[in-house]
């Protein structure tokens, strides 16, 4: 019980494997540098191209310096589905000038938008990728609170980051219940009850936060985390 | 006769939804002593619990810890007096090294630099846990990680040690270890517990609780073989654990 969570890789809070200067800089450069590096991404024009090249090669350049395999960050762009969606509607749904592509008629300009939206939002990705698999969680912590992030914010980050595995296994062992009583929690059929589960969920998770802030008071928090 | 080091008398505690839990408490622990405090589910165990470190405050009635009253000017040095670990190890170790969350109480305390680092070492020893300090909390085993909430609270040296159910959910290698533990620990001990030959092990004495008052307050050995008791309040011993077949108890 409880150590069938402890050996997943890709749980926040592991110990990212590798050892590279990318991986040895300290947190809060790296944060700043990513912050940077996005601004820039973001202020380039729609269509200079071969600026967005310049900075897509960059960003390769530090992956391939910090040696973390393409395969561990590709399966995890998945996260930018949403937005690759509503990038290729664009050249669909916008108004202005018309253009051919491929024998369909589509937006001019919501081509070029778009075009610009999948490459800031793949860069954007992949760079807060390679810094989420170069940096362990709690050197992040600590290198958000060197930049002087408001100490609230870094306790609920790092309250986070601790009690996902919890709350997730937590969730684990409600769907092995759910199953065990011959609900699958994929049918649409039986998605009330995985909504009412997931409300259950959220009150257990409250709760424990509840007994999780006595906890603390108990050893005399009083609403500061020592460093 | 020496200051109890918990002195409950006549507390009385109702719930803001109006459910009234605690009945007029009386109990004192004197130093040294490890008392066992039993009762059915919903007795008003963690209730009273709560009180002796003032994070529910008493409707009426008074608690005092070594003779301090608890009250809000003192909060801060009760919560160091009376150490509470609570049921569930994940609600009480959550940063992110062992060593970090054996420092939280400690730090609280205005300690900083090496006598921190002592304070943290030497309340992992005394668990057995010092070859962990540098380990994340849930990486280590449910046992593992009781013992460690018990180091983050003995980091805070606290006059008195009140467990919450220690036994629960642990196999039964990890709950003999951590009798072994307690019983090495030279502190006043209050333990929470439906584990009765658990509370007969390691507590000479025993309160019980029931509908929020103290209906018995004797050595475990008597409340365990009262059977008219027993059965009044819903104890009940393990099928085959006859407390009188016992020879003798570890010291």
């Amino acid at each position: 019980m409880g150590t069938g969570h402890a050996h997943r890789s890709h749980v926040p809070g592991e110990r990212p494997r590798g050892d590279s200067p990318v991986h040895r800089a300290p947190a809060h450069l790296k944060v700043l540098a990513l912050l940077g590096f996005m601004l820039v991404v973001v202020a380039t024009p729609r269509e200079a191209y071969p600026v967005f090249a310049l900075e897509a090669a960059v960003l390769l350049g530090v992956i391939a310096v910090s040696r973390v395999p393409l395969r561990h960050l590709l399966p995890r762009m998945v996260v930018e589905v949403p937005f690759v969606v509503f990038a290729v509607l664009m050249p669909f749904i916008a108004h202005g000038p018309r253009t051919d592509v491929l024998g369909v008629s589509v937006s001019e300009p919501g081509l070029v938008a778009g075009l610009a939206l999948l490459v800031k939002g793949s860069i954007g990705v992949l760079a807060s990728l390679t810094l989420a698999a170069t940096t362990h969680p709690q050197d992040l912590l600590r290198g958000l609170q060197r930049l002087r992030t408001p100490d609230l914010l870094v306790q609920i980050m790092g309250f986070m980051i601790r009690y996902l595995q919890v709350v997730t296994a937590e969730l684990g062992r409600m769907m092995t219940a759910l199953r065990s009583r011959g609900c699958d929690p994929r049918s649409p059929r039986h998605w009330p009850v995985l909504a009412r589960s997931l409300g259950a969920l959220f009150i257990r998770s409250y709760e424990r936060g509840e007994r999780v802030h006595l906890a603390m008071l108990s050893r005399g928090y009083d609403g500061k985390l020592p460093t | 006769m020496s200051t109890p080091v918990l002195d409950v008398r006549g507390l009385a505690f109702a719930y803001p939804d109006g459910h009234q839990a605690l009945f007029g408490v009386d109990l004192h622990v004197h130093r040294g002593e490890r008392v066992a405090l039993l009762g059915p589910n919903g007795a008003g165990k963690t209730t009273l619990v709560l009180h002796l470190n003032g994070i529910l405050t008493a409707g009426k009635g008074s608690v005092a810890v070594s003779g301090l009253p608890v009250a809000k000017r003192h909060l801060q040095e009760i919560r160091r007096r009376v150490g509470i670990v609570f049921q569930d190890p994940d609600d009480q170790l959550f940063l992110g090294t062992v060593r970090q969350d054996v420092a939280f109480g400690p730090a609280n305390l205005g300690l900083r630099g090496t006598a921190l680092e002592r304070r943290v070492m030497d309340a992992l020893d005394r668990v057995g846990m010092a070859d962990f300090a540098d380990r994340p909390p849930h990486h280590l085993s449910y046992g593992q990680r009781r013992r460690v909430a018990v180091a983050t609270v003995l980091a805070m040296e606290p006059e008195v040690l009140v467990l919450d159910e220690p036994s629960s959910n642990l196999d039964p290698a990890s709950r003999r270890e951590l009798a072994e533990i307690l019983r090495s620990l030279d502190v006043t001990v209050l333990m929470v517990t439906h584990d009765l030959p658990y509370a007969l092990e390691l507590c000479p004495r025993s309160v019980v609780l029931s509908h929020g008052v103290v209906v018995a307050d004797r050595s475990t050995f008597d409340v365990l073989t009262d059977e008219a008791l027993m059965a009044a309040h819903r104890l009940e011993l393990p099928w085959g654990f006859d407390p009188r077949r016992i020879d003798s108890l570890p010291g």
